[in-house]
């Protein structure tokens, strides 16, 4: 009896005490490794001089170093921070391989020029753009989300409500359907030069623009989705006692709803390309226009920081409407994680 | 006739209602083609009656049902619920089919929900979805989602769905006709429960005599397409019934005969 659990009981240690020391190593290798890679970063900025005159060398080299005792920090106390250290130790590899490339970045730019200067700058030189810069590039992208949100809101609703219509009536349907055919397979942006005389401003002009590069796939897919709905499910709720109100409100869009979200997501992609299009030709604010006047200055730097900046908003505005899908529909099973 | 329904009422203790059938023929248009499915069907269903609709695949017996629920007219003749000519669907008269047919965007509560929902009553009679809920044993799934569910509990929802509306007449379409053979024992027994609690008037379509037998007061042998009635089969045998009684042998017998098949026997 004492030898089978002597022996059991080594058996089951051997296998977990290996368990923790890959653990031991993997984690705290590799959170270590991320650390030596931003004090890397941090001593490349600060032991070599800049080959071009930046100002934020010297902050950001300190930056680095703070950020590399977090890490550090972090690292060998992951098991006392609860979510947050389970967060750092997941995200280590991310950290170690920024980490090595803003290194290799910094080297490549600001202190051996192996990149050719102006149209590749140092991360100092982004530094720049974002505390010195700021009031401008804040104001654009304030003008940017104005004009996106107004557009997109105004596309979306429309869509939905063209879809439905069309889906739900056949005289509707035989109506606008031609003119659906017609009209939205055209790029919004042929529409430029047109919207731009027409409308009363550019930004009115913008704002049509953007609802109809929303408004298109947001119809077809809506329209598609009431299409599309079981006709048994109709059978059930007609034999329950539901007037049509009740078959259009809580039957055929709830269940046309998982199409929708894939329109609202197109929608959400074209209208992007869109805006930045309009910003850059017409309206005299918002990131498009940001970058363009970055470009007519040479400032490569301001049009990498306006870049970033674009990518984080459009990225965070898919991030949002992901979430409200995934709160909407979580009756759906296995949906895409964003 | 309406001292006799009286008299029926006293028979079944019951809410369920007289559902009659007269002269009705119906067909359906397939590419030009004209495809009867019914010819001349004439029954009268006493209120809390269980009769149950048996025929060939395919003869049109799923075609009656849809005319009694009201989600389509017959070509010819009338159909009747307590004299009352039928028109179009009513919660009076509720569908069970043989899909689940839940709606995968609500939950078990809403699911039942759905009728008083519909007829604008739900606010002041909440209490009765829970008690139809409790009724058909799924208090503890009334949060759950349709795809959280087993095949047995998904169309337990769906009777429940129907019964919340109290029906005067249950129709059911073939409903447990893709459980597997265990839970449709279980289900047989529990619809003869709340049938025999409740009062209502069933019509059963069913392909499976056994199941006819055990359930049913009556049951409606219909032919090919287009259906007629073949045989009117009263199953006079209290409840609950075992199916190794040798009367409902007897019966099966007879009826396999009448849809061709006495070489299984």
């Amino acid at each position: 009896m004492s030898t089978y659990s002597v022996s059991d009981a080594s058996a089951a240690a051997a296998p977990r005490a290996a368990v923790t020391l890959s653990n031991l190593s993997g984690s705290y290798g590799v959170g270590l490794a991320a650390s030596l890679a931003w004090l890397a970063f941090g001593l490349s900025c600060l032991y070599w001089p800049d080959v071009g005159d930046w100002s934020r060398t010297g902050s950001l080299g300190i930056g680095a170093i703070v950020i590399a005792a977090f890490i550090l920090f972090g690292t060998f106390s992951a098991d006392y921070l609860g979510g947050a250290g389970g967060a750092l130790r997941k995200r280590a590899p991310w950290l170690l391989a920024f980490g090595a490339f803003v290194t290799l970045w910094e080297l490549a730019t600001a202190k051996f020029a192996w990149l050719p200067l102006p149209f590749f700058p140092p991360p100092q030189a982004i530094l720049e753009v974002y505390t010195d810069d700021l009031p401008k590039l804040l104001d654009s992208v304030f003008a940017s989300i104005k004009l996106q949100l107004g557009g997109y809101i105004i596309g979306a609703t429309i869509g939905f409500l063209t879809g439905v219509s069309i889906g739900w009536s056949q005289k509707v349907g035989y109506w606008v359907h031609p003119v659906l055919r017609f009209i939205g397979p055209l790029p919004a942006t042929a529409w430029l030069p047109i919207a731009f005389f027409t409308f009363p401003s550019s930004w009115s002009a913008s704002t049509f623009l953007i609802a109809l590069a929303t408004g298109f796939p947001v119809t077809v897919l809506t329209w598609s989705g009431v299409a599309s709905v079981s006709n048994a499910y109709y059978d059930v709720a007609r034999t329950l006692g539901a007037k049509p109100s009740f078959l259009v409100l809580k039957v055929a869009i709830p269940a046309a709803l998982p199409h929708v979200f894939v329109g609202l997501f197109m929608g959400l992609g074209s209208s992007f390309a869109v805006l930045v299009v309009a910003e850059m030709i017409g309206v005299k604010a918002g990131l498009g226009w940001y970058l363009q006047w970055a470009q007519g200055w040479a400032a490569y730097a301001n049009m990498y920081a306006a870049l970033i900046v674009m990518s984080l908003l459009c990225s965070g505005a898919i991030t949002l409407l992901f979430r409200t899908r995934d709160r909407l529909l979580v009756w759906q099973k296995g949906v895409v994680k964003w | 006739m309406v001292v006799s329904s009286a008299a029926e009422a006293i028979t079944y203790p019951a809410v369920g209602a007289e559902l009659d059938i007269e002269g009705v023929s119906h067909a359906f248009d397939i590419d030009g083609a004209v495809l009867p499915v019914l010819d001349n069907v004439s029954l009268t269903i006493a209120p809390g009656e269980f009769v149950a609709l048996l025929g060939p695949s395919g003869c049109g017996k799923s075609t009656l049902l849809r005319l009694v629920a009201g989600l389509e007219k017959p070509r010819t003749g009338t159909l009747r619920e307590d004299e009352v000519r039928i028109a179009g669907p009513h919660p009076s008269r509720v569908v069970v089919f043989q899909d689940p047919t839940l709606f995968p965007w609500r939950s078990v509560w809403d699911n039942v929900a759905l009728g008083l929902e519909a007829q604008g009553i739900l606010k002041a009679q909440r209490h009765r979805v829970d008690d139809v809920i409790e009724l058909v044993g799924l208090s503890s799934f009334r949060n759950a989602y349709p795809h959280q569910l087993s095949g047995g509990m998904a169309q337990r929802v769906a009777l429940a769905r129907a019964l919340v509306n109290d029906p005067k007449i249950l129709v059911l379409d073939e409903p447990l006709g893709k459980l597997d053979s265990l839970t449709r024992i279980a289900m047989q027994s529990e619809l003869v429960a709340l049938w025999q609690r409740k009062g209502f008037t069933t019509l059963l379509v069913t392909h499976d005599v056994e199941e006819a037998l055990v359930l049913a007061n009556r049951v409606i042998v219909l032919s090919d397409r287009p259906a007629r009635i073949k045989a009117d089969i009263a199953v006079a045998r209290p409840y609950p019934r075992h199916r190794g009684d040798p009367y409902l042998a007897d019966l099966r017998k007879q009826i396999l005969g009448l849809l061709g098949l006495e070489a299984t026997w």
